[in-house]
């Protein structure tokens, strides 16, 4: 069922990005965030931002789901767009009496076999009726990503999903969301500075440092100078190791698109600290 | 018989009081969650400039009350986002400023004694008819506000961007509350006095806290603690000539004393999901 070009794209077809951002520029008391960043996020694929601290990876988020409104560019989403948003990190006040049945359903009301049925895809159908404030790290992680699915997103965006928790379970919050989004087919975007294990996982990454040094796939994206410059502990080795199943794509040569990889402007010095 | 009972004006005061606290406390609970207790402080400091403002220009003055707790509360949030000074610095300055400004104000009005004390500490044996019918109309509609905002202040209150994200309107429901919070100072005002505000909005919601399993339990707890409050604090004022506003805030916090000391298995707890 392939579309012919003259066609227009239909809303569902793969082509339209779920998400994208043109030419974003954001300042924020008088220091530049975001320069002239352009991405996009397809769908039923897996596109991470990395960079260093203060890179402006949450701020791009922000833009993206609509929070901020960049001060030049355009963001547009698809039609009929469904985010399911997982934030940084979550803390609620001791003194609010809150249970995680009630901190599921604050936005949306659903009954509870349809609550019980998403702690366990993530695993911790115990938690039901627990106070929020009672949960460790990683069992909050996950009560945020069961509110995440609970309006059937088509993209799930996810702000540094394994934040506050141990390395054996930031392996676990990883694969949890790569079983997730191939069994529904959602889109994942997701903001990480944990390379190793984000860029395994991942279709598409952006290598952002307040502009957007490089895209593409993994592979290329590790192998291109802007990244090894500000990562430069990381090599395609240590990428090499966890990778699984898209090896076959780089050799390809239609696929590899040079202009994407490849940086088309000009690069300043990157900032001296990561202050923000 | 309404009328007969109005006409005693302990029962005026116990009225407007109970009328008060149901409304405070729940809101209360707002405030203690969202760490806005000095913020609340600031805004009804400033209620004294609305009394000043509302006698000099011959406006009713709980309009006028009203009206300058919004724009103060509008203007705090409009300097915190500047971030020039950090938060705590600017309610001090907000506060206090207003506070003097008010006080200033007052003496600056000829013709008229205005009762200082009155407004600072709180008049509740004072309340007359027409101040019960405002209270009324002000906490009533405080109430109905609460109500209606309930659930999305709720999920602002958990996480201000999840709830963006999932379609809060945020910036409405941020003046909804201050909003809310200014209808309760003008209605509170009379009962309590300007300084002591705050008080009769979080002490009820702190102690209840120890109670409740879920939101609306602490909320309504809150009120239900106020109103005790505002009863025992009445009959203490009678008992033993104290000022009134002052003796109220004082009997919330035995309460909150006696709460905090019971000890853990005594407290009831309400099955909570």
């Amino acid at each position: 069922m392939r579309k012919t070009p003259s066609l227009p794209a239909e809303p569902d077809s793969d082509a339209v990005p779920l998400l994208s951002a043109r030419d974003v520029s954001l300042e924020r008391a008088g220091r530049v965030i975001l320069d002239h960043v352009s991405v996009q996020v397809r769908p039923a694929e897996v596109t991470v931002v990395i960079g260093p601290n203060g890179a402006g990876k949450t701020s791009l988020l922000r833009v993206l789901l609509g929070l901020w409104k960049p001060g030049q560019g355009r963001v547009q989403r698809r039609r009929g767009l469904r985010i399911g948003y997982m934030p940084q990190r979550l803390q609620i006040e001791p003194v609010l009496p809150l249970s995680v049945r009630r901190f599921l359903t604050l936005r949306q009301r659903a009954p509870e076999g349809v609550l019980l049925e998403r702690l366990e895809r993530v695993g911790v159908p115990h938690l039901l009726h627990k106070p929020v404030q009672s949960l460790s790290g990683g069992e909050m992680q996950r009560v945020l990503l069961a509110r995440a699915l609970l309006n059937r997103p088509n993209l799930l965006v996810l702000d540094e999903p394994a934040q506050g928790v141990d390395i054996v379970g930031q392996g676990e919050v990883f694969k949890l969301i790569d079983d997730i989004r191939h069994e529904t087919g959602c889109g994942v975007l997701m903001v990480s500075h944990d390379l190793h294990l984000v860029m395994a996982g991942a279709d598409a990454v952006i290598c952002l440092n307040q502009h957007v040094c490089c895209t593409g796939r993994p592979e290329e994206v590790s192998r291109h100078p802007e990244y090894q410059r500000l990562f430069p502990e990381t090599d395609m080795q240590g990428i090499g190791v966890y990778r699984h199943d898209h090896d076959h794509v780089h050799d390809v040569a239609g696929e590899v698109h040079e202009h994407h990889a490849g940086c088309a402007h000009g690069h300043r010095p990157g900032p001296g600290g990561d202050s923000r | 018989m309404m009328g007969g009972l109005l006409d005693d004006f302990l029962m005026r005061a116990l009225l407007a009081g109970l009328m008060v606290a149901a409304v405070a406390g729940p809101l209360g609970a707002f405030v203690v969650w969202r760490r806005m207790a000095y913020f609340g402080d600031t805004v009804s400091h400033s209620a004294l400039l609305g009394v000043a403002l509302g006698v000099l220009l011959g406006l009713n003055l709980n309009l006028m009350v009203t009206l300058v707790c919004v724009a103060i509360a509008i203007l705090l949030v409009l300097l915190q986002r500047r971030q020039e000074l950090a938060s705590d610095t600017l309610l001090g300055i907000l506060a206090h400023s207003a506070l003097s400004l008010g006080i200033v104000a007052v003496t600056f009005i000829e013709g008229l004694r205005v009762d200082l004390m009155a407004y600072l500490f709180g008049d509740i044996l004072a309340v007359g008819t027409g101040d019960l019918l405002s209270i009324a109309i002000g906490g009533g509609v405080a109430l109905l506000l609460l109500i209606l905002l309930w659930r999305p202040l709720l999920a602002l209150t958990v996480h201000e961007e999840l709830a963006q994200v999932e379609g809060v309107p945020v910036l409405l429901v941020r003046l909804g509350l201050m909003l809310l919070i200014a209808l309760v100072i003008a209605a509170a005002m009379q009962v309590v006095g300007v300084l002591l505000i705050t008080a009769l909005m979080i002490i009820p919601a702190a102690s209840a806290r120890r109670f409740a399993a879920t939101p609306e339990q602490m909320a309504i707890l809150a009120g239900i603690i106020g109103m005790l409050a505002v009863g025992a604090g009445l009959w203490g004022s009678f008992q033993y000539d104290t000022p009134t506003g002052p003796t109220i805030v004082v009997a919330a916090m035995l309460g909150f004393i006696l709460v905090h000391l019971l000890p853990g298995r005594l407290i009831p707890h309400f099955g909570g999901r």
